[in-house]
């Protein structure tokens, strides 16, 4: 995709987003808000060059800090086709400025003279940038090392446009480049309340060995790894917040039954199930120390709540439906989402973990599934069939105060268990837009969308801290 | 060695009639020795007379034209091998005779062969263990040996098979295996009039299975078409199997004897994306336990 393409589609996006907002009357003033809302600061990210052997590993520093920012979501990104030739590798390449003669009575006000770069050049049309990314590389003690600034064009000189100004260090080779461009991409976007995903874990589903097994990769799709060994059908993964502990959902015993496993040695600990034909879903609270689930009690899957090594089994739901998928708010920690078909049909609903407080916030059409919070508990996303046929979900995502829905994807395939990055912008999901079941990820807005995996089916992704 | 015997206590009394002291003894022992010396002068005297007998000259030959020279003499008939291969057999096999004689005019071996020519050999299939005896002659003489084959009782047959105990597999197999499911609406759990006729069928059949083979036993499969969630068909497929094992147990079917497991839509028998493939994989299925 050209950056061409993507501007538009952002501005087609933020035109439809906004609209939607409108209607609904919201004005949201967080991260994701931005998002939806489209108002983004500018940032302009210039090329920048290496002395010696550090320019040999530019190209990857280049895209990997350009990707890194425009991927975050929170910054729209000005093409570098409208930058000025004369680019600043550093502050002092800022000249201001000057007028030449005073002016005189009768004739037209003297043009300031250029000498250089001017923060102008990059606030002005038609780069229009409120921010600007810039620098160098060279080599120092044989490691990579960046002399990278953030300015902010608006400011009149150049010691207050100063925003970071900051020394990298990394290997002198691809992956430092890569790894000095995204501590970098993190200072700048910190600035703007976005965290880095450097470092985060998508825990997924993959039958790529012939078996369903649990999987984990880097958030940008690298590193696949295999997690589980069952040979059997293990699916519905669930990591606990310090990202120590990962359970999910497997037929290995016969029946399906709950484990939970190590993330460092991926050994299993002990979970002991309640005696039941179906146990799933399993979720942890936000403190690590219980674990909800779904297990079948006299013929009906119900919601139930016990301590993470199965012991202090309690039921909270108590009703002739199906209830599954419970999913604690991670900011509160006090109540849940859960799929329900107490209404009729497969509907969204909320409750306390005591069962109180019982809430639809569907509204009843189609069949809903995955519901997952954001990290800060505000918003949540899920798939839902509303305007389709039985079985075509596609992701929405609803702030929990307002139950207003944003539908992201368009039918474009089956779209399914949707899922909150750490940064809350971005969201992870399945679809099948092919022969097979992949991967993506997209900002919280739908656009950006990219593909992570390709290897056999890939499900049910669920996006983690990682280890801390 | 009797003249010596004899002879031997002879002398013996002459050396005693010797001893000093002893004179009318040795009278009597004069006599004794004479008569003895007499003795084996006869004695002597018959063999003698015997040698005397056999050295006497020949009486003259018959006057008589001489006989023709004779014949020289045939060669004795001589058997070189008979042997018999195997020497053991079960009864009802073969054996082979095999033999080599030389110089026979007239070969013959016994128990039912009858003649047979100088070198050969014969199968035989006797019914119990027999010697056979190969008798060869010729003017020179006859030369016969025996060569046995053992016959052995073949094992016996093994016994009847045990009449076929049908198990309750099998009777699964014949009358469950095919078209036993219970079929449900969408995200429904109910029993339909098509399912409760099925499964009032499965009923009447796992009951007379359960009453032939009480060690067999069944689950009950709750499967669901790939529409909904994951997590929810877990769920619907077990509220299906529940459902369907609820109302086989109303029919008086043992609850015991039925477990219910779940498939959710992980192994549909139908991929298709239409309505027929989908009511298809909405069922819930019969299988053998464990």
């Amino acid at each position: 995709m050209n950056t061409k393409t993507i501007v538009i589609i952002l501005v087609v996006l933020a035109a439809l987003i906004t609209g939607a907002l409108a209607l609904s009357g919201q004005q949201n003033t967080d991260i994701s808000g931005r998002i939806t809302s489209g108002e983004r600061p500018a940032i302009a990210v210039v090329d920048m060059r290496g002395t010696g052997d550090a320019q040999t590993h530019m190209d990857a520093f280049n895209s990997t800090l350009w990707d890194e920012l425009a991927n975050a979501g929170v910054l729209k990104m000005v093409a570098k086709s409208l930058y000025p030739l004369d680019v600043p590798q550093r502050p002092q390449d800022f000249k201001p400025p000057t007028t030449a003669t005073p002016a005189r009575r009768g004739l037209p006000p003297p043009q300031p003279v250029r000498n250089g770069p001017w923060l102008t050049d990059w606030s002005g049309p038609p780069v229009s940038a409120t921010y600007l990314a810039f620098g160098y590389t060279g080599v120092q003690d044989g490691r990579l090392v960046l002399y990278g600034w953030l300015f902010n064009t608006a400011q009149p000189d150049v010691a207050s446009a100063q925003v970071i100004g900051k020394l990298y260090f990394g290997s002198l080779d691809t992956d430092g480049a890569k790894k000095v461009a995204r501590d970098f991409a993190a200072d700048i976007l910190q600035q703007f309340g976005a965290k880095s995903l450097a470092g985060t874990k998508i825990y997924f589903v993959s039958d790529r060995t012939g078996h369903r097994e649990i999987w984990s990769m880097d958030y940008d799709g690298s590193h696949q790894r295999q997690m589980t060994q069952y040979n059997s059908t293990s699916s519905m993964p669930a990591v606990s917040a310090d990202g120590r502990m990962f359970a999910f959902t497997t037929y290995a015993g016969g029946n399906p039954q709950i484990r939970i496993h190590s993330t460092e040695s991926a050994k299993r600990l002990p979970f002991y199930n309640p005696v039941s034909s179906v146990v799933e879903t399993p979720e942890f609270t936000p403190d690590g120390k219980q674990l909800l689930f779904a297990t079948a009690i006299n013929g009906w899957v119900q919601i139930c709540i016990s301590n993470v090594d199965g012991g202090g089994f309690r039921r909270i739901s108590n009703v002739r439906a199906i209830e599954v998928s419970p999913k604690v708010n991670p900011k509160t920690g006090a109540d849940m989402l859960f799929i329900s078909g107490r209404s009729g049909g497969q509907q969204l609903w909320r409750m306390t973990l005591d069962g109180a407080d019982l809430q639809r916030l569907t509204s009843g059409e189609g069949d809903v599934a995955n519901p997952a919070w954001s990290p800060n508990g505000q918003l949540i996303a899920f798939a839902w069939t509303r305007g389709y046929e039985p079985g075509n979900f596609n992701i929405f995502v609803m702030d929990v105060a307002t139950h207003q829905p944003i539908q992201l994807t368009q039918g474009v395939g089956r779209n399914e268990n949707p899922w909150w990055a750490p940064d809350g912008v971005h969201l992870v999901f399945s679809s099948k837009r092919g022969p097979s079941t992949q991967i993506y990820t997209m900002l919280a807005d739908g656009s950006n969308v990219q593909q992570l995996t390709t290897q056999g089916n890939n499900i049910q992704p669920v996006w983690t801290n990682g280890v801390n | 060695m009797a003249h010596t015997a004899t002879r031997t206590p002879l002398c013996a009394s002459v050396y005693e009639s010797y001893e000093p002291g002893g004179s009318f003894k040795m009278r009597m022992n004069m006599r004794t020795l004479c008569a003895a010396v007499f003795t084996v002068v006869l004695l002597l005297s018959v063999t003698a007379c015997k040698k005397k007998v056999a050295a006497a000259p020949p009486p003259p030959p018959p006057v008589v034209t001489p006989p023709p020279p004779p014949p020289t003499p045939a060669a004795a008939a001589r058997i070189n091998t008979f042997t018999v291969e195997p020497a053991s057999i079960q009864r009802g096999q073969a054996a082979t005779l095999a033999w080599s004689v030389a110089n026979a005019t007239d070969i013959n071996i016994d128990n039912g062969v009858g003649a047979v020519p100088a070198n050969g050999n014969r199968q035989v299939s006797p019914n119990n263990t027999s010697t056979y005896t190969l008798t060869a002659r010729s003017a020179g003489g006859m030369d016969s040996r025996a060569a046995t084959v053992t016959v052995t009782a073949p094992p016996a047959p093994p016994p009847p098979p045990p009449p076929p105990r049908i198990t309750g597999l099998d009777m699964f197999n014949r009358d469950l295996a095919n078209g036993g499911d219970a079929l449900f609406d969408y995200d429904k759990s109910d029993i339909r009039s098509d399912a409760q006729q099925v499964l009032t069928r499965d009923a009447d059949i796992l009951k007379r299975i359960f009453a032939a083979d009480p060690s067999f036993s069944v689950a009950l499969e709750g499967h669901c078409d790939e529409r909904g969630s994951a997590e929810y068909n877990l769920g619907l497929g077990d509220r299906r199997s529940t459902a369907a094992k609820d109302f086989l147990v109303q029919l008086g079917v043992p609850a015991g004897k039925i477990r219910t497991i779940s498939y959710g839509k992980d192994r549909p028998i139908c991929t298709e994306a239409n309505e027929a493939c989908y009511q298809r994989n909405r069922r819930a299925h019969l299988v053998p336990g464990q």
